[in-house]
């Protein structure tokens, strides 16, 4: 019996060694998990992209279930990411709002005006100081916020339609369940 | 002409490479401190935080537009009276465990706190198990015969076996 372990005992070692560095391989380090999932949303009060008198706040995320998007005109992945939510809007699914991140209004407002608006409203938060409560380090980034104001989710990376129907949308649909 | 001449403009660059400092710690200037304590105090701290976007990078050293942000928010909040800890726990709560360079001693982080030392403890043992196994093996019985042998084996050896 002590003859195998001899044996055994190594080769387990190194099988469990092959398993994490394994793992290891498909772990992107760029992808931080969130302490935000499961809080309630941070307080803030921003105004409005396309209305600087009006503002919006935590408040407006209370009561249904819906998408934070974390974008800005400079974001090149933002671009990509922009018509697979132009295309979620028209399905109607999900409420999206959009947090426009250190950007300049008035571009801001032309990108939208020119790929078309997928968002409910907009957050104008230009010295990205709300960016920093909700712990953004790298646009674009989505979250998912359910019914009670509670973050559920965060994608980090634009959203493709295979993460759209692989991640989002089953989660959208159980919260609202 | 001389043979160095060819080496000339290698030379020059080596010479303009040395000289040229380090890009300075990118943003200190631009903060005031009253005190050079407290400017060493807030280096410190940047310097033990992680910037999310270059991530070997220190809060202190990073240039991403996102340490800009962070290192005004640390001078801000340390400028105000917040603590250290505050600080720390300000940044952590926002993006998380990650941003500190020494993880916090939890659960989920004992195995790289106290791994090492179970592994030494493995080892140590394990050392000891083989090191008393030899000693056992150094001591084996001999017949009488046998030590009879040896020692007139030994006893033939004084004196001739030197000559090899």
């Amino acid at each position: 019996m002590t003859r195998h372990l001899r044996y055994l005992v190594p080769l387990a070692i190194f099988a469990l060694l092959v398993a994490f560095l394994f793992r290891g391989l498909s772990l992107d380090p760029k992808l931080v998990p969130s302490p935000l999932v499961g809080k309630p949303v941070p307080a803030f009060t921003l105004t409005r992209l396309d209305n600087p008198d009006v503002t919006i706040s935590d408040a407006d995320f209370k009561g249904k279930v819906s998408l934070l998007n974390v974008w800005a005109t400079w974001c090149v992945s933002c671009r990509r990411e922009h018509e697979v939510l132009v295309q979620l809007a028209q399905t109607g699914q999900v409420d999206i709002y959009g947090l426009n991140y250190k950007d300049n209004r008035a571009e801001a407002n032309r990108w939208l005006s020119q790929l078309g608006n997928p968002y409910i409203a907009n957050a104008f938060d230009s010295d990205g100081r709300v960016g920093i409560d909700w712990g953004v380090y790298g646009a674009p980034e989505t979250f998912i916020i359910d019914r009670e104001g509670i973050i559920r989710h965060k994608h980090i990376g634009p959203l493709t339609i295979e993460i759209l129907n692989d991640e989002i949308l089953p989660l959208v649909t159980k919260l609202k369940s | 002409m001389s043979p160095l001449k060819p080496l000339f403009p290698i030379l020059l660059l080596s010479l303009v490479m040395v000289a040229s400092p380090l890009p300075a710690a990118v943003t200190l200037e631009s903060f005031t401190f009253p005190t050079v304590a407290e400017k060493q105090h807030f280096k410190d701290l940047i310097g033990q935080l992680r910037c999310l976007v270059c991530q070997n990078e220190t809060l202190a050293d990073s240039d991403a537009d996102l340490a800009h942000d962070l290192r005004a928010e640390v001078y801000e909040m340390m400028t105000s009276g917040k603590s250290d800890q505050e600080v720390i726990d300000f940044l952590v709560n926002r993006y998380g465990d990650f941003v500190l360079y020494k993880p916090p001693v939890k659960p989920s982080t004992y195995l790289i706190w106290y791994g090492p030392f179970v592994l030494l403890v493995i080892a140590a043992l394990l050392l000891l198990r083989a090191v008393g196994r030899q000693r056992q093996v150094q001591e084996p019985a001999i017949s009488a015969e046998d030590s009879k042998r040896l020692e007139r084996l030994l006893g033939d050896d004084t004196g001739k076996g030197k000559q090899g």
